[in-house]
């Protein structure tokens, strides 16, 4: 696989700096910087509990930092809000699949296009004239990334009726529906075979080479996170032990210790 | 022998149907959730313009060009255009390993491939140094190879659209074209089919122009076939089937050909397309109904009733109905109300309900298998051909069915028996020979021209009709002389929804012994509902209660052989039910899904032992081929139960 898809020179889409978020007298993360540029795959990696997901929720506005400041297309705030995240073009996918599981794929995905829907309650109840147009317009969209993630013979079921490794890939297709500038993806690949994970891979390298979509991913499976990603920053205890290539994070010392334990 | 001025190649059908049928439609693709449809006119646009392309790309009269993928309305171009240029078509199996693809695209030294996506550009470049001739590779769906070496690679898109500017900046380059469509023979070489390989390694079948035409021209006035009828086209593109079937009379009666979105959507396009003209082989059939009875089971039980009264009804009726014979009018009226509420709908969901005519064929279909379709009033028929025919050999016509019997002579067929029971036939068809193979064309024709069918048969004393027994060569006799065909055995056992393969051993043995495949999708169903907890195929299949199971049906097998005189010796003795499914990656299948019994016998060597000395059960290693190519090693153990022969009628005695 092709990483550092000459992702160096370009600019920041997003960037954290020194954000710390505790829950009461528990701290998620400390003090923790990193940039996502445009058009990479970045990984946020470490041991359990080390802050990755809360780091997600930071970044899409789920959860408010303490401290910090994040600056997302140019603008800086202090915390992002979750309309903000979304309408300034956030998505994400989640560590357990939440999907609307009575509705089929084709609907499951439609949902995403949902902050893109111009015409309002009373134009979709007639759904006749500028509102139909809107619809078969975003069912276009649907329908192409149906053929992108190669999933059109279950465009109708029911996603609860669906295997777990199809799901995941109905969540990625209303996270991609959205069309997002950037995707936040938590452990897409979590709970799935070989044969699975690889399919998985395939369809963020695709997305990340023909959408040019930016992606930010949680992962734990090493080898997927050093095929997949251009660099990696890693987390232990809330805090930045590491951030760098694939190769320069490997060779860290701290990251080693952290992953492996430290000879005593 | 055909009459002044009509068609004898394939292009200049193409031409006509584009004059008589204009706007109706000849192809139809799914493409992002919708039918696209292309009328005849556009195809001929479409097929001329890459042409052209492929003209100015190099392509020349005699030079073959491989397709590979799946049914897709482009590959079929390719295979137009390039009879358009008189070169040669060798479609081959989409599913076909690097090593089988090098080995056809090889021995016909093709010079351009027009491929369906990446998963078969990656294959044909990881082969390329075998394939010095190889100029060119083509393909239709872009994705994934943006980042490739374009050097020998296009887009079929680019050439088609290359070969329409030219067309349209140059009328010397239009007259040329219009020349060379006509400047085609019913001579030259139509397409070049490779076998699948049942019997060693696949060979070329040239196939004329002439001979093509003539053979869809009888069998489509046979079913009288029209441009108003649809086909779903979801056959390998590479196999004999597909190619007369759908291309070949979809050609000659004009009618239009559907190619599904995907293979997984093929059961849903099936539905949505609604086929008037409909194949599919047995096991197609048998996976329907499998389907069909699980879902009624569990359905409730009111439902469940209404199935299984109807279905009874129409057991008693439905077929007398379908073939016209007399039918007292309670049961008319019982089967009428059983159409509304059952046969029809369930048809309908089957995606059957427009089918005019069915045909099954390549294996023996089972009497209630086939029975169950007829009685729901599908037109069912079942025929027997082969490559070298091109097809048909023999086929049933409306009104002479019989589920035992593949049908009288196809119109302008010539069979005969010869000596040993082998099938032997001339046809219009007919094969030139194999493609670079003097030596095995003239071992399967007699001196005075008849093809060698291999398949052992006898004329029905009662119908006339021709009855398939087995392969020629695999018909053998027990130790005391017993008559042993093991096809006949292994499709009884197939009969049974869970039993999914059969594999039969007892020539110069002393009994008979077979090795099981389980049908996972009926057994795991009857686990389910009988609480029985496994984790993965193996366990299943080595599931005492599972062997119980199947101890029944062989015993049933059993009991019919001894009902009939020349078999009743040949009862199975004994019988295993394999670990693994046999599978055509491993090799122990054909790609069209035949056993290749020699080979599974030396693969699983140790169990044959087994099975002929007094072992309860035997360890069996084996290497599996994973579809990504990686082996792998497999091992269990197997056990091996003993049959008792079913007493014989005390007539069989006497006699």
């Amino acid at each position: 696989m092709t990483a550092g898809r000459g992702a160096g020179a370009r600019e920041a889409l997003l960037s954290v700096e020194g954000v710390s978020l505790a829950f009461g007298g528990v701290k998620a993360l400390t003090d923790v910087s990193f940039d996502v540029r445009k058009g990479e795959i970045r990984a946020i990696i470490g041991p359990n509990g080390a802050g990755k997901t809360s780091m997600l929720n930071v970044i899409n506005g789920f959860y408010r930092p303490q401290d910090g400041r994040i600056t997302f297309k140019g603008r800086t705030r202090s915390a992002m809000r979750p309309h903000e995240a979304a309408r300034g073009g956030i998505a994400r996918t989640f560590q357990n699949v939440a999907l609307f599981r009575g509705m089929s794929a084709l609907d499951n995905i439609m949902a995403g296009r949902t902050l893109k829907m111009h015409r309002g309650f009373f134009w979709q109840l007639v759904r006749f004239g500028p509102a139909l147009a809107e619809e078969v317009e975003h069912r276009r969209k649907v329908e192409e990334i149906i053929d992108f993630l190669e999933i059109p013979q279950i465009r109708k079921t029911p996603v609860g009726r669906l295997p777990y490794g199809l799901q995941k890939r109905v969540e990625l297709g209303r996270a991609l529906a959205m069309e997002p500038d950037l995707l936040l993806l938590d452990e897409p690949m979590a709970g799935m075979n070989l044969e699975e994970k690889e399919d998985m891979s395939r369809y963020i390298i695709d997305a990340n080479n023909h959408l040019g979509t930016t992606i930010a991913l949680i992962e734990h499976d090493m080898g997927v996170v050093m095929d997949l990603s251009d660099r990696v920053v890693v987390l232990e205890y809330g805090r930045k032990i590491a951030d760098g290539t694939p190769d320069e994070v490997k060779a860290d010392h701290k990251v080693v210790a952290a992953y492996l334990g430290v000879p005593h | 022998m055909a009459p002044a001025g009509r068609a004898d190649t394939f292009p200049k059908l193409l031409v006509r149907n584009a004059e008589i049928f204009r706007g109706r439609p000849a192809f139809r693709l799914k493409d992002f959730g919708i039918w696209q449809t292309w009328t005849w006119e556009q195809v001929l646009a479409e097929v001329r313009a890459y042409a052209a392309g492929l003209h100015r790309l190099g392509l020349k009269p005699h030079d073959a060009i491989a397709i590979v993928g799946s049914n897709r309305p482009k590959l079929y171009w390719s295979v137009m255009a390039a009879q358009m240029l008189r070169a040669v078509p060798v479609p081959v199996y989409a599913d076909a390993v690097a090593d089988e693809l090098a080995y056809v695209l090889a021995h016909a030294e093709v010079k351009f491939a027009a491929v369906e996506d990446q998963e078969q550009v990656d294959k044909i470049l990881s082969i390329s140094e075998r394939l010095p001739k190889l100029a060119r590779v083509m393909y239709d769906e872009p994705r994934g190879l943006r980042d490739y070496d374009h050097g020998r690679l296009n887009p079929i898109d680019d050439v088609i659209r290359d070969g329409r500017a030219a067309l349209a900046a140059d009328a010397a380059l239009c007259r040329w074209l219009d020349d060379e469509i006509a400047a085609g023979t019913g001579k030259d070489v139509s397409i070049i089919l490779y076998t699948s390989g049942t019997t060693g390694t696949s060979k070329g079948v040239v196939l004329s122009a002439q001979g093509c035409i003539d053979a869809a021209t009888d069998t489509v006035a046979f079913d009288r076939l029209t441009d108003r009828d649809e086909a779903l086209a979801y056959l390998p593109l590479a196999w004999v089937g597909d190619h007369y079937l759908n291309y070949a009379q979809g050609m000659v009666a004009g009618f239009c050909m559907a190619c599904p979105e995907s293979g997984e959507t093929v059961m849903q396009d099936l539905r949505e397309i609604g086929p008037t003209f409909y194949f599919a082989p047995p096991r197609v059939f048998e996976q329907m109904l499998t389907s069909v009875m699980i879902r009624m089971e569990d359905a409730a039980a009111l439902k469940r009733h209404l199935f299984h009264y109807f279905i009874g009804v129409a057991r008693r009726y439905g077929e007398a109905i379908l073939t016209g014979r007399p039918v007292g009018l309670r049961g008319r009226l019982l089967y009428g109300l059983g159409r509304l509420v059952l046969y029809e709908p369930l048809k309908n969901v089957l995606g059957l309900s427009r089918v005019r005519v069915a045909y099954t064929a390549g294996e023996a279909i089972g009497p209630d298998l086939f029975s169950f379709y007829r009685s729901l009033g599908l037109n069912l028929k079942q025929l027997y051909g082969q490559t070298e025919a091109f097809l048909y050999v023999t086929a049933q016509p409306d009104g002479e069915i019989h589920s035992d019997t593949v049908g009288p002579a196809a119109p302008n067929v010539d069979i005969r028996l010869a000596e040993s029971g082998e099938v032997q036939f001339k046809s219009p068809g007919m094969f030139v020979g194999y493609f670079k193979d003097e030596a095995k064309t003239a071992e399967a024709l007699t001196p005075d021209g008849y093809v060698k069918t291999g398949d052992a048969g006898v004329f029905d004393p009662r119908t006339g009709h021709l009855k398939i027994i087995d392969r020629a060569k695999d018909v053998g006799r027990l130790n005391d002389g017993t008559l042993f065909a093991p096809k006949y055995l292994e499709n009884k056992l197939k009969f049974f929804p869970n039993i999914r393969e059969a594999v039969a051993y007892g020539d110069r043995c002393d009994f008979v012994c077979v090795i099981l495949n389980i049908d996972l999708a009926a057994v795991a169903n009857w686990a389910e509902r009988h609480n029985v907890v496994y984790a993965s195929y193996q366990e299943l299949a080595g599931n005492p209660q599972v062997y119980d199971m199947l101890e029944r049906h062989v015993a049933e097998v059993n009991r019919s052989l001894a009902d009939e005189k020349v078999m009743a010796g040949a009862q199975i003795r004994r019988f295993l039910i394999l670990h693994k499914e046999l599978d055509a990656d491993d090799g122990e299948l054909t790609r069209t899904q035949k056993v290749r019994r020699g080979f599974v016998a030396d693969r699983f060597a140790p169990l044959i032992r087994a099975l002929y000395d007094d072992s309860a059960e035997a360890d069996i290693s084996t290497e599996v081929t994973f579809e990504d190519g990686r082996k792998g090693v497999l091992s269990a153990r197997v056990k091996i139960r003993d049959m008792a022969p079913a007493a014989v009628p005390a007539l069989g005695k006497v006699a």
